[in-house]
């Protein structure tokens, strides 16, 4: 595919993404332009069932969604693998669908292992 | 090709740009949003190269799955304004050392393609090759899977290896909770379940079996 066709595939992309871009930048500049602003010290204060805040919002984090979000990583590459396999698939013989399903089997090891481990329990 | 040459300009000038505030934004977690605009924008520039699945590995998974590894990260971390301030003259030198090799290497890099076009090996510069009449995705297809098997495995090891990494280093499970053991609630007969105990009346005597139970427990 020449490289000029490629490109005019993805215009109507571009236009979306103009037109997305100008939709979301309308509905912020709006309420700047034709919302009642009328702010007073009460109405900007942090506001806690009635109390004054406690504490910083920023607290740390669980570790768990840091292991959540690595095992998510993990499978999604590991379909994001699938894909090229899935397109050439006619061409890539019994060889290339015996690399892909060692490939799998690795990775199922590792989903026996979290599995057993508990790693996807919320306890 | 005017259209995609404006394209490129406008793709790499936001990615310097967010890229500068990466390194310069006050708030970790704005640095992290600059970042994922900077990904989007690497994206346009691969799919400018016509590579179109590296574009969409970029999105998927550096945005949708780095980006929120990273948050997550700079929440965790409990980041300290003041102190990371203080440490940032300490480590100016060794980040700008390291920051003018980077850029060396670049402006060398380029320097001589201009300079000595046929300097560098033809292999080293080559542009990706974009095949007639397949797509980009096909071709990466054909080749990783067969020709490039064992970097492909190499890559599933690695995964494997991460995956269990992360488990082993972080994974901590609560004292006294108790879980649902699903099998182990299947596997409750009647006999392992129940005992019926024959308890003698006006008096105080346990039979020998529940005595026994209550004392296991």
């Amino acid at each position: 595919m020449p490289q000029s066709t490629l490109l005019m595939d993805y215009l109507p992309i571009a236009i979306f993404l103009g037109v997305a871009g100008v939709i979301g930048m309308a509905l912020m500049v709006a309420p700047f332009l034709l919302a009642v602003r009328n702010p007073d010290s009460e109405k900007v204060s942090a506001y806690e069932c009635g109390f004054n805040a406690f504490d910083d919002a920023r607290m740390k984090f669980d570790v768990r969604f840091y292991l959540v979000s690595i095992l998510f990583i993990i499978f999604d590459l590991e379909v994001a693998f699938l894909f090229p396999w899935a397109v050439a698939f006619k061409s890539v013989g019994a060889f290339g669908f015996w690399s892909m399903m060692t490939f799998l089997g690795v990775l199922t090891v590792g989903f026996a292992y979290e599995w057993r481990k508990g790693a996807l329990d919320w306890d | 090709m005017t259209l995609a040459a404006a394209f490129f300009y406008l793709f790499a000038a936001i990615t310097v740009a967010s890229a500068f505030k990466v390194i310069s934004a006050k708030n970790p977690v704005h640095a992290v949003l600059y970042l994922i605009l900077a990904f989007f924008n690497a994206a346009g520039l691969f799919v400018l190269l016509g590579a179109e699945f590296l574009a969409m590995i970029l999105v998927v998974v550096y945005v949708g799955a780095v980006a929120v590894l990273f948050l997550f990260v700079v929440m965790m971390l409990d980041v300290d304004f003041a102190q990371l301030r203080a440490g940032f003259m300490k480590n100016a030198t060794l980040g700008f050392t390291v920051g003018m090799i980077v850029l060396a290497e670049i402006v060398f890099f380029v320097a001589t393609q201009f300079l000595k076009p046929g300097a560098l090996p033809a292999g080293l510069v080559r542009a990706a090759p974009i095949p007639q009449g397949i797509t980009n995705t096909e071709a990466l297809g054909r080749v990783l899977y067969t020709k490039y098997v064992y970097f492909f495995q190499g890559a599933g090891l690695i995964l494997l290896v991460a995956m269990i990494g992360a488990i082993v280093l972080t994974l901590r499970h609560k004292p006294n909770v108790r879980r649902q053991n699903i099998s182990e609630q299947n596997a409750r007969t009647k006999s392992t379940a129940m005992d019926v105990i024959k308890v003698p009346s006006g008096g105080y005597n346990i039979p020998d079996k529940a005595a026994a139970k209550v004392a296991a427990e």
